[in-house]
């Protein structure tokens, strides 16, 4: 059986698009090798339990269920813990601004870890590569200097100034821009991505990614978009999106080891990867064991 | 002639189509059906376009078709004047049925274990690694004979017909569902062909064939 580190136990952890869960019938997933079960009660509300007999489908009233795990919702998403979470979720203050399309883009398998999930989302260098004519493109592969940090005070990895020529940067791009881009990651399998909006260069458009870590070497991935784009449908924006993580997965998944090793010394960076590094120390710092290598001490 | 696709970008099946229509450099809209997570293909107004609730759909013009290996056929039949994607000789098109009839059985393992891991579809994940393992190791087989043979394709003319496009894209997106294809060198050597044919272009998940080839 593997062991959950306390910081993990007790963080809030993705399972579900909140509009995907039924009222009143069972879905089953699982977080962190535990198999869980949830339904959304009369008002909407998220239930979630250790799951025992149930099945996938099974008619249930919400009321009957004593033994629940802390649960709310969150741009969208139902959240749980095995632990003692905090009192809020991290904050994506833009997700509240009225004229957003925000919408969930599909809750993705990938057989790879959590953090090795996060550390791609964080990943230029292989835009023209993996991503070509939508995010990259050759010749422009350089990673230019950028700024990384870890805010104390938010607890949270920041990278700065990220800019990259991308030939199609959103769905709502009509010509090859350069972009810019910020990244947090304020949760240790999440991460939030902000990047110039090429339909108002005074807002930046916001895309998510909430990791569940399902086992140490599986996890789901949960893809949030809050969108300016007047234009667009949420059906040509998933597809945008999904075309994207499409792309990523296959890479992903043929990383090993598919647990993230925190040894700067395992694995060998270059200055593109200078918030990946980040990220490792970080995941470290907090004494992060599961879906990672840790360092040997 | 105006045809319009109803597509999804990560089904292989809808892809065939993307390809052959590629490779026939023939001109298309697409609406996008979303099919995951919004179950569209579900939807009342798809289902009137296809009552089974299927993806894809393609309409040419008044005409609306569903089934992928049977509009491979209208489309090579009407639009390839070559002749040489669904060839009009009774054997031959035999002999590409049959493999329209494999492709189907690939999307019922292969593709199924891909939906089961990526999707989280309610599906008997070991039972469809297995039977796609068993196809691959007779197409495998099939592919290494031919080899021997001068036969590069599939069925057993000097050219690529809707058969290789049929069973492509469920063998390519294999590893998705944990199917690897490392015991079948000569289904390798295939997709490498595949992906070399002039017009081909990829699908999220299907990256180009290497230039190695065709820089030396």
């Amino acid at each position: 059986m593997t062991s959950i580190d306390p910081t993990t136990r007790d963080l809030w952890q993705v399972i579900s698009a909140t509009d995907e869960v039924p009222v009143g019938m069972v879905e089953t997933t699982m977080l962190l090798d535990v198999r869980l079960a949830l339904t959304r009660d009369n008002d909407g509300n998220p239930v979630v339990w250790r799951r025992t007999d149930e099945e996938q489908g099974d008619e249930i009233d919400p009321e009957t269920i004593m033994d629940r795990l802390p649960a709310i919702t969150g741009y969208g998403y139902v959240w749980t813990s095995l632990g003692n979470p905090p009192r809020e979720l991290f904050p994506i203050p833009e997700y509240a601004e009225a004229d957003r399309k925000n919408m969930s883009c599909g809750s993705i398998g990938l057989a790879v870890s959590a953090p090795r999930a996060v550390e791609n989302f964080l990943d230029m260098g292989h835009f023209p590569y993996v991503h070509t004519d939508i995010l990259g493109a050759e010749p422009h592969t350089e990673v230019k200097e950028y700024d990384v940090e870890v805010s104390e005070e938010r607890d949270e990895v920041l990278a700065t100034r990220c800019r990259f020529m991308q030939p199609k940067a959103a769905k709502s791009a009509t010509s090859a821009m350069e972009v810019e881009y910020v990244y947090r990651v304020p949760h240790p399998f999440c991460s939030v991505l902000y990047k110039s909006c090429p339909e108002d260069e005074n807002r930046r458009d916001v895309i998510a990614i909430f990791l569940q870590p399902m086992t140490e070497e599986r996890c789901r991935a949960h893809l949030l978009q809050s969108m300016i784009d007047s234009t667009s449908t949420i059906t040509d924006l998933r597809r945008f999106q999904q075309t994207i993580f499409g792309q990523d997965k296959p890479i992903l998944e043929n990383q090993y080891p598919k647990r993230l090793p925190l040894d700067p010394r395992a694995e060998t960076p270059i200055r593109a990867d200078k918030s990946a590094i980040a990220y490792r120390r970080w995941l470290s710092q907090k004494g992060i064991t599961y879906g990672v290598i840790p360092m040997a001490s | 002639m105006a045809i319009t696709l109803y597509d999804f970008e990560l089904s292989g099946n809808c892809y065939k189509l993307r390809l052959l229509m590629s490779i026939l450099k023939l001109r298309y809209d697409i609406v996008p059906v979303d099919f995951y997570p919004g179950r569209q293909h579900k939807a009342d107004w798809f289902l009137r376009l296809n009552p089974f609730g299927q993806l894809p759909v393609l309409k040419d013009d008044d005409l609306t078709l569903s089934d992928s290996g049977a509009i491979l056929a209208y489309l090579a039949r009407k639009y390839d004047d070559t002749g040489l994607w669904f060839p009009d000789d009774p054997a031959i098109t035999a002999e590409v049925l049959r493999w329209h009839a494999v492709a189907d059985d690939i999307t019922s393992t292969a593709s199924a274990a891909r939906l089961a891991l990526g999707f989280f579809y309610d599906f008997d994940v070991a039972k469809a690694q297995k039977g796609a393992h068993r196809i691959f190791r007779l197409m495998d087989e099939h592919l290494w004979f031919g080899e021997r043979e001068g036969r590069d394709w599939l069925c057993g003319p000097a050219h690529p017909t809707t058969a290789d496009i049929a069973c492509f894209p469920y063998v390519m997106l294999s590893e998705e569902g944990g199917i690897s294809r490392q015991d079948y060198p000569a289904l390798r050597r295939w997709t490498d062909r595949v992906r070399r044919i002039p017009g081909f272009t990829v699908m999220s998940g299907v990256f180009p064939a290497g230039r190695a080839l065709e820089e030396a």
